[in-house]
This record gives C-alpha cells, sequence and structure tokens, in this order.
C-alpha cells in the first residue's frame, strides 16, 4: 500500500471516503507520514506524534525536502525524550496541508487541483484521517499520542473522539477552543493571502503564487509565537546593517528584516490555500461546543486516559488560563492528569526550543 | 525507594489501601509514590512549584500544578477517598478555607503540621526573644512560607468549634513516634486523621 512520490514522500492511500464534519466525504485521501524506531511484536509502543500549523511528517532526523533537522529532532530521536530506541513514533502531514497529503492543491476528481473547492476541514476531521491511517498500519491501540499547538489539539480531539485509541495524551501550548483573539490573527492573514491578486479566488497552480499575502500573514502569525521579552531581547530597536535610520520604508529595524525573512521564507515551502484551510480548522476548534457545550463531557470516555498538559508562562497565544480549563475539565471526570507551568522565555514557540524542563517531563510522562 | 518522613510514614500506613487520594502539597511525590506501589492507591497530587511538579511527573504520578490556596475549588465534591495534607496547613493563607476545602473534596483527611508550642521552640522564644529556626520550621521570619503558625491545642480547638471529627492523631519528635500524653509541649509535629 505504500508508495513513493516524484518528491520521494512515503504516502498511503485511505481505502474507504473520510467522512467529514461539514457533512461532505473526501475520497481517495493520501497520507503522507513518516516512521522511526521499530514496532514492537505486540504493537504497544507507536507513539503519535501531530504537528503544528505549517509542520510536516519529518519530526526527526533530517527533513529531506529542505535540508534541515525536522521540526522536533531535539525530542524524538534515539536516547531523547520521545526515545525512538523504544517507541515507533509515527507522524503524518495532517490533509488540508501541502506537503504529501491530500489538500487544496492535489487534483481533485478532475484532474485539477481542488483549490477551493477543498471542503473546508476540522481539528475532527484531521484526526479521523489519521485514525484511518493507523488502521491501515494495523495499528490498534497507540502508547501515546502527543503534539504542541494544533498538535495538541489534535492529542485532545483524539482523547475525546477516540478514547479507545490511545493510553496516554500529551498537549503542550494548547488550547481546547480557539479564543476571539487566536480566530482575530488567523482573519487578518487569510484576508492578506485573499488581497493579494494573484490569489485569484484560489486559482493560481498555474500562474503567479499569492507570495506576498501569504509571507504578511506568516509576519503576523509568527508575532504570535514570540513573546515580547524575547523579541526585545532578540532584536530591541537595533538598527539592521546601517548605522541610522533611514527616513524611508526600507528594514531599518532588525525585527522587520528578521520578519520579512520569515515570511517570504515561508512561502517556499507552504501553500497558501492550505494556509486558509487550516487556520480554518483551527478557528473551528472547539472541544467543548463539539460535545453539547460542557467541556467535561468531552472527556467522558477518556476518564482512564493518562493525560499530560504543559503549558508556558510566557506563551500569550494558548495561556495557562486556556490549560487549566482543560485541567478542571479532566479533574470533572476524575481522569489522571498532570499539568505544569513551564518557565520559558520564548513565548508559545518554547515548545519546540530548548526548554530542559520539558524534556524531562516528556520523558517521564511516557514511560 | 527513600524512606518517608516520619509523618508521611504514618499517612502511607494510614491510607486504606485501594483508596482515590489527593495529596495536597505532594512536592515531588514521595507519599504517592509509595501509596501507588504499596498500597495500590489511585493517587493525584497538587503542587504549587514546577520543578517539584516536573520532578513528581517525570516519576510517572499524576500531579497538577496549582495553589491549594485557589485551586482546590476545582475539585468536584468526595471526589476522593483520602485528601492529604502535610506540613501545608501553616503555609496557607486561610488555614480555615483549606482544611473546609480539604473535607469536602475528600471522606477523610489527614493533615499534618509543625507544633509551635514544642518545648525547645517555647525554651528557644523564652530564652533568646526572637523567632526560633529549627529543623521543621527553617527560615526567617521575613522569608519563612509559614505565615500561620499553630499548636496542637490551637488545631483541637479549631477543630471542635467547626465539628470536625478526629479518628486518630499521632505525634513526633526527634523523628520518632512518642505517645499523646501532654504532646502540646511534647511533640515536634503532629498528624490527624479528621472528617466531618
Amino acid at each position: 500500500m505504500a508508495t513513493t512520490t516524484a518528491i520521494d514522500f512515503r504516502t498511503l492511500t485511505l481505502d474507504a471516503p473520510l467522512p467529514l464534519d461539514s457533512g461532505r466525504a473526501l475520497a481517495g485521501v493520501e497520507m503522507a507520514y513518516e516512521t522511526y524506531g521499530e514496532l514492537a511484536a505486540d504493537k504497544s509502543n507507536a507513539v503519535l506524534v501531530c504537528h503544528a500549523l505549517t509542520g510536516d511528517q519529518f519530526v526527526a532526523g533530517t527533513n529531506p525536502v529542505t535540508g534541515k533537522p525536522g521540526w522536533w529532532e531535539r525530542m524524538v530521536g534515539p536516547g531523547k525524550p520521545i526515545d525512538t530506541d523504544r517507541f515507533h513514533v509515527i507522524c503524518a502531514n495532517v490533509i488540508g496541508s501541502c506537503l504529501g497529503s491530500t489538500g487544496p492543491a492535489s487534483a481533485g476528481p478532475d484532474g485539477q487541483p481542488y483549490a477551493m473547492e477543498f471542503p473546508v476541514i476540522t481539528i475532527r476531521d484531521m484526526v479521523r484521517a489519521q485514525m484511518a491511517m493507523l488502521d491501515a498500519l494495523g495499528i490498534g491501540r497507540l502508547h501515546a499520542v502527543v503534539g504542541g499547538s494544533m498538535g495538541g489539539m489534535q492529542a485532545l480531539s483524539c482523547a475525546a473522539n477516540f478514547p479507545e485509541r490511545t493510553d496516554r495524551v500529551l498537549a503542550i501550548a494548547t488550547t481546547a477552543r480557539h479564543s476571539a483573539q487566536n480566530i482575530a490573527f488567523h482573519e487578518m492573514g487569510r484576508q492578506a493571502i485573499m488581497a493579494d491578486p494573484n490569489w485569484q479566488g484560489g486559482n493560481y497552480y498555474a500562474g503567479e503564487t499569492p507570495a506576498k499575502g501569504l509571507a504578511v500573514a506568516r509576519m503576523a502569525a509568527h508575532i504570535t509565537y514570540l513573546s515580547e521579552e524575547g523579541l526585545t531581547e532578540k532584536f530591541g530597536r537595533r538598527l539592521q546593517d546601517r548605522d541610522a535610520k533611514s527616513f524611508g520604508f526600507d528594514a531599518d529595524f532588525q525585527v522587520e528584516s528578521y520578519l520579512r525573512y520569515q515570511g517570504l521564507s515561508f512561502t517556499d515551502r507552504f501553500d497558501a490555500n492550505s494556509y486558509l484551510y487550516i487556520t480554518r480548522a483551527m478557528d473551528y476548534f472547539d472541544l467543548a461546543e463539539e460535545h453539547g457545550g460542557l467541556l467535561a463531557d468531552a472527556f467522558r470516555g477518556a476518564k482512564d486516559t493518562r493525560f499530560c498538559l504543559v503549558s508556558f508562562d510566557t506563551d500569550w497565544l494558548y495561556t495557562t488560563a486556556d490549560m487549566r480549563e482543560v485541567v478542571h475539565a479532566l479533574n470533572a471526570v476524575a481522569a489522571p492528569v498532570s499539568f505544569v507551568e513551564l518557565s520559558a522565555p520564548y513565548g508559545h514557540d518554547s515548545f519546540l526550543l530548548d526548554v530542559p524542563a520539558l524534556d524531562r517531563v516528556v520523558k517521564g510522562f511516557l514511560v | 525507594m527513600s524512606a518517608l518522613r516520619p509523618d508521611l510514614a504514618k499517612i502511607a500506613y494510614m491510607v486504606p489501601a485501594s483508596s482515590r487520594v489527593l495529596d495536597v502539597g505532594c512536592g515531588e511525590g514521595d507519599l504517592m509514590e509509595v501509596l501507588q506501589l504499596q498500597k495500590q492507591c489511585d493517587a493525584r497530587g497538587m503542587e504549587i512549584d514546577a520543578e517539584q511538579v516536573a520532578k513528581a511527573v517525570s516519576r510517572g504520578l499524576s500531579v497538577v500544578q496549582g495553589d491549594a490556596n485557589r485551586d482546590l475549588a476545582d475539585y468536584p465534591n468526595g471526589a476522593f477517598d483520602v485528601a492529604v495534607l502535610s506540613q501545608t496547613l501553616q503555609t496557607a493563607q486561610r488555614p480555615d478555607w483549606l482544611l473546609e476545602q480539604l473535607l469536602r473534596v475528600g471522606r477523610e483527611a489527614f493533615v499534618s503540621f509543625p507544633n509551635f508550642a514544642y518545648w525547645r521552640m517555647r525554651l528557644s522564644l523564652l530564652r533568646n526573644g526572637r523567632m526560633p529556626i529549627s529543623r521543621h520550621l527553617p527560615g526567617s521570619w521575613y522569608e519563612t512560607a509559614n505565615i500561620h503558625h499553630l499548636t496542637i491545642a490551637d488545631f483541637r480547638e479549631f477543630l471542635s468549634q467547626r465539628g470536625v471529627n478526629i479518628s486518630g492523631s499521632w505525634f513526633f519528635a526527634d523523628g520518632r513516634e512518642i505517645g499523646g500524653r501532654n504532646a502540646n509541649w511534647r511533640a515536634e509535629h503532629a498528624v490527624f486523621q479528621l472528617s466531618r
């Protein structure tokens, strides 16, 4: 079933159409995935790692597309906190994305890219697709599902909707519900993409891409991933390659230059329509709403699942208060839950960066 | 497994096997680990210090970082068979509120605290006229976390005023259990088993 595409993505095709929250179904879904470490004979050591908004399946080792280390290389690998000498780590590109799994840039039934004909998807749809992928891989029950940010949403969604599929849930720097502020930042990014003349109602695949709009979207989002303290420490008001202000609109400040670079380099690797669809899925995410309005009801089936939740004191995107709501709901159903707010200077991005206390928590929780 | 502090060892001995236990102020989870391994309890912890929570989680324990002065209110009534508060009562902002919460979330509670009326404390205060510093109460008056010192006599009076039943009490000095006679001056710290 596993096939290899031209760019060497390892993929499998789901046998049945994937039912979606919108009421539609998606046929012929391809899932691009990677695995690290051996699967035990009794299949008891599988760990599903879920990636964030712009992430991919290359969690460890070297990313063959970029040539850079995998996005969580510091956490996943031999002898690392998610130890691939012990665990069979699986990471799949989410549906709606553009790094091998079916998304708006993939060919639709008519052979043309779906573009805006792609159905609007949800976090739960992403999880459904991954569960179907696990079925195809013959893995019934996971040792753990792990994720940060949007990956954490998937981990919580997995606990709520497929509690029988995992023994443990480790959700980092995430939330059970996108707030008005979260939605507002995403909407700004989407409007930037759609305001780019190259967007063309999403039908840009044959011509120029809306790279300028996508870059602005990324710049805005990137600010939300950092703390004010972190930005001040990294850039302050320092000027970029000059001794004085230019009295123009060049990137005078280092922080401007940095954001422009972040925006631009992002457009090389990410599809603008995927950005629209995935941010939409995150905005629609509200675990309580999915389960009749009470968050505790979302976790009724998961009272025997072990949870570990981690927030960071400088993360203003998904805050400790957001996480405490999840803790509260899990206490209400008496699920075994651990929670810790770690101190780190990097804002939301802390979950990806050098925070030794996080390494210890992850390692200890997965034992 | 390291040896437990004498008050924790007594609590570990007294907690019924297979019960659901909440350890408030659990530190790195020494008591929880013993309860899970030796008495098959379902033990949960609450601890304010992030580093200690991280260590407890890395031991495979379920610990929520939180401030007992506030977050205990988040637990449902009777969620636990036993609630434990060891050497923490004297650090609470409102010990009376904390004790009410403890007896609300747990059907019974074990509470241990250092006895400020211990004879060495009395002697130190009498002799030096300064706030005593001891093994169980280290730290100077301005930096100590112990903001509500109490004695065994104070605690008994408090419990009787509030109609809390004492099902058991144990007393310790110099790391050993001692009898209950004249405990208010002989005991360095005390453990009480309480219920409503």
